[in-house]
């Protein structure tokens, strides 16, 4: 059962939901209790058996046929034109766009994308939230190989996951967003105390952007573009040393 | 291209534990997805598509099998029996593919579904709190006794075969 009185913190730290702070302390509580050492290796023994089980049950090819000829065609999502858009969250493109009617905004010009100032201003709002208890990591890992399959499944892109750690910005982990009515990937690299979240989600326009740099609410946010996707890495650390990491990820 | 299909009949497979009603409720829960369209208010799409399954799948346990949801209410804790320390978890890594299904598949709905949408899906406390539409210290604690039911299970199983050799 693990100790006592941290019952609730060994569950929320074997789950991810811990924020760095309270992990590390975590962390140091283990060394010393022999309890809650014991109980956190049965639960992962079940994890591993659980994971090895391959107990996941993935719809029969039939079904996907069937429920697509089950919607409505005035509902069913329209083809969109090849390299506009590779991926699509078309429920919460569609629910974005029923949202926008109904607020009365001017919805067609803006299919693609909010503008870049509304997206900066949910990035670093996504920021903020993350460094918040429990919700900066998904994936707790500086291996970029544990990384990187993590996502498989959880994004219908993959998006390049790359440990940094020589050059002075370990990899700390991932994590799912929720960006612009999308899925994006979240990698969490580490620069001194510096914590930056990298997003990234596969490209919406054409043109190949430069690093851009932006600050808002005190936080600094660097966009650029490479290999398809667009990444935002957001931090409070100093433009200079994002347009670093954004170079070593291949701006 | 429907968005997280998978995940919404590996959920609804766990939930009625039959692939031919699994299908049906994954199809109506998408033609509900479609014509209450404006229930989605941003948030997790993933855990709004799992909402309406699960929901779906209740109705459908409500309407057919009314007996599976009562279960629910039917905890017993036993307490395991293992001493030394380590065995414990050397029988669980031991518990093969079959066995884990077996012990899953018994578990009562509430704690099945939290098993699943943790350790499956790998969904966070907050997105299964949107899902069962409960608060997170819930899920924290049906998640708890999930494991516990779980473990308690598995080793139940475990000293069967090792007694009476039930290998199917």
């Amino acid at each position: 059962m693990g100790c006592e009185n941290k019952e609730l913190l060994l569950r929320a730290y074997f789950d991810g939901e811990l924020d760095a702070v309270r992990s590390v302390e975590f962390e140091q509580h283990l060394k010393t209790c022999t309890l809650c050492a014991q109980e956190l290796h049965e639960q992962q023994a079940m994890r591993d058996s659980l994971r090895a089980a391959n107990l996941y049950e993935r719809a029969p090819e039939a079904l996907r046929a069937k429920v697509r000829a089950a919607i409505p065609p005035e509902a069913r999502p329209q083809p969109i034109p090849i390299g506009r858009r590779p991926v699509l969250e078309w429920l919460a493109v569609a629910a974005a766009i029923l949202i926008a009617v109904f607020l009365g905004a001017k919805v067609l010009p803006n299919i693609g994308g909010k503008t870049q100032s509304l997206v900066a201003e949910e990035i670093v709002a996504s920021h903020i939230r993350s460094m918040q208890a429990g919700h900066l990591l998904d994936v707790e890992s500086t291996d970029q190989h544990t990384v990187k399959p993590w996502f498989d499944g959880r994004l219908d892109f993959a998006p390049p996951v790359v440990d940094l750690t020589t050059q002075g910005f370990p990899l700390v982990g991932g994590r799912l967003d929720y960006i612009d009515h999308r899925n994006v990937a979240a990698l969490v690299y580490q620069r001194r105390k510096h914590l930056i979240n990298v997003f990234i989600w596969p490209k919406e326009m054409k043109d190949t952007k430069l690093p851009e740099a932006q600050t808002v609410q005190g936080y600094n946010l660097v966009f650029w573009s490479h290999g398809g996707m667009d990444f935002c890495a957001a931090s409070d650390l100093n433009v200079a040393e994002l347009h670093q990491l954004a170079e070593l990820l291949g701006s | 291209m429907l968005p997280h299909l998978d995940a919404a009949y590996n959920l609804a497979r766990w939930l009625v534990r039959n692939p031919q009603d699994a299908e049906d409720i994954v199809q109506e829960a998408y033609l509900r997805a479609f014509k209450f369209f404006g229930g989605y208010q941003g948030g997790h799409a993933r855990a709004w598509v799992l909402k309406i399954v699960r929901n779906t799948s209740y109705s459908y346990l409500e309407k057919n099998r009314p007996a599976e949801l009562a279960e629910e209410f039917d905890e017993e804790v036993h307490t395991a029996v293992v001493e030394q320390p380590g065995a414990e978890a050397a029988l669980l890594q031991s518990a093969d593919s079959r066995m884990l299904r077996e012990a899953l598949d018994e578990l009562p709905m509430n704690f099945r579904e939290a098993i699943v949408l943790r350790e499956l899906e790998g969904m966070s406390y907050k997105e299964i709190a949107e899902v069962k539409g409960v608060p997170i210290g819930t899920v924290m604690s049906s998640l708890a006794r999930a494991r516990r039911q779980l473990r308690e299970q598995l080793i139940r199983l475990r000293a069967k075969e090792e007694q009476g050799g039930l290998r199917k």
